[in-house]
């Protein structure tokens, strides 16, 4: 690792004229994916603001028919909170399979959704349960926030605050993981609003995308839907050598049928 | 800079740079050299320590972001000269080959046996599936791990 400097910011605003005054640095929120970034030299930020123990990052709360998340608030916390675990069990089992135990204690939602990884569980959730991305500057639709692998609305020195994801009638996600790094080979989260169905989808694409296709299946039968035939372009899909384009999507119709056989309600 | 670290119940105010790692901290500055580093890069697990009651892989850690945190590593978990149960049972089921990995799937599997003391196969794979053995001795590690919640069980002792 490169060296840098290190400041622990003291409030959302200190951190962010931090990010202001030097365009190479970066902020630090667990660091899941940052410091193994660095530690192989494919980033070497000048300084590290550390925004992880800020309070105005913390804190699970229902509002209206919103779950607000604060950005800081790590996937084990998301996994084991009561009040996630009534209003939407979904985000609580998403957020249990991320990684994998000591990556869940270290790892941010806000971290994971401004990083964007087009293999990443969360950005799914955010588009899937319509979520709203807050920052220090405003609040972004998920589907503004999302701009493809790597990439998102945020500005140099915007910074996530919180998520806030709208309650659904009913919601599951399913993944196909890589073996080793846990990470979706292909993940869909279906949820069913009171006005229609949303599926996301990521792992698939070079980012994560909302399955017209799946909704309206969903939307002609609520009851039965036969994903396996749904039409996929697969020239949209990522190919590697874990798996090629078809591959992946047929993930697609075979993790929304696992995701639909397993859709559970808030209690 | 400038950092204080409760290390298996002991103060320290230590002084590193920015960029040290908290694996590296505990193993050359404090000499724990019981908190191994296999790969490096996140993926094994050797280096396994609690942080603040959490389990975390400390080559990806900042000395710097546990700043002001209580740290237990492999060295704080026994009382004396009495192990803590799954050392005991880690030894007793032999559940190591080379022995490299133990620490960190020790300090997992009190950690996975915290949140589930009487876990299920599925759970215990699931708790350890951070880190690796490269012997590939999994079925002993599964059954140390088996064998110590039924032994804290019975002796009433927590995680």
């Amino acid at each position: 690792m490169h060296a840098f400097e290190y400041i622990r910011a003291r409030s959302v605003a200190e951190a962010s004229a931090a990010l202001q005054a030097d365009p190479d640095a970066r902020p630090l929120s667990g660091g899941m994916t940052l410091l193994p970034t660095m530690k192989m030299r494919l980033a070497a930020p000048s300084c590290l603001i550390d925004i992880a123990r800020l309070p105005d990052l913390q804190g699970i709360s229902l509002q209206a028919d919103r779950l607000r998340i604060g950005a800081a608030v790590r996937h084990a916390q998301v996994a084991a909170d009561p009040q996630v675990a009534r209003a939407l069990p979904a985000l609580a089992a998403l957020a249990a399979g991320i990684g994998d135990p000591q990556v869940r204690s270290r790892g941010t939602l806000g971290g994971s959704v401004a990083n964007n990884d087009p293999a990443a569980d969360y950005p799914a959730a955010v588009l899937g349960l319509d979520g709203i991305v807050h920052t220090n500057q405003r609040d972004i639709a998920a589907a503004d926030f999302f701009q493809g692998l790597f990439s998102t609305a945020l500005a140099s020195a915007e910074l996530i605050t919180a998520v806030s994801f709208r309650i659904p009638v009913r919601a599951a996600y399913a993944k196909f993981a890589q073996a080793a790094s846990g990470y979706a080979l292909t993940g869909v989260l279906l949820a069913e609003y009171a006005d229609g169905w949303r599926v996301a989808v990521t792992g698939a694409g070079p980012g994560v995308f909302q399955w017209q296709t799946a909704q309206a299946l969903l939307r002609s039968n609520s009851a039965s839907p036969d994903f396996h035939q749904a039409a996929i372009d697969e020239a949209s899909l990522n190919t590697d050598l874990h798996a090629p384009p078809a591959y992946r999507a047929q993930l697609m119709r075979v993790m929304a049928a696992q995701a639909f056989a397993s859709l559970s309600r808030p209690s | 800079m400038k950092i204080q670290l409760t290390v298996n119940g002991q103060s320290h105010a230590l002084d590193c740079e920015p960029r040290t790692l908290l694996a590296d901290l505990l193993r050359e500055t404090l000499g724990l050299t019981g908190t191994h580093v296999g790969c490096d890069t996140s993926q094994c697990g050797c280096c396994t320590v609690h942080l603040d009651g959490e389990p975390v892989k400390s080559c990806t850690v900042l000395a710097a972001q546990a700043d002001g945190s209580r740290i237990t590593t492999i060295e704080g978990l026994a009382g004396g000269e009495t192990l803590h149960p799954v050392q005991e049972a880690f030894a007793a089921c032999h559940g190591l080959q080379c022995g490299f990995c133990t620490p960190g799937m020790i300090m997992a599997s009190v950690d996975l046996l915290k949140r589930h003391p009487e876990p299920t196969d599925d759970q215990i794979r699931e708790g350890l599936a951070g880190n690796l053995c490269r012997c590939t001795g999994y079925v002993n590690i599964v059954e140390a791990v088996r064998v110590a919640s039924r032994q804290m069980a019975a002796a009433g002792s927590k995680a």
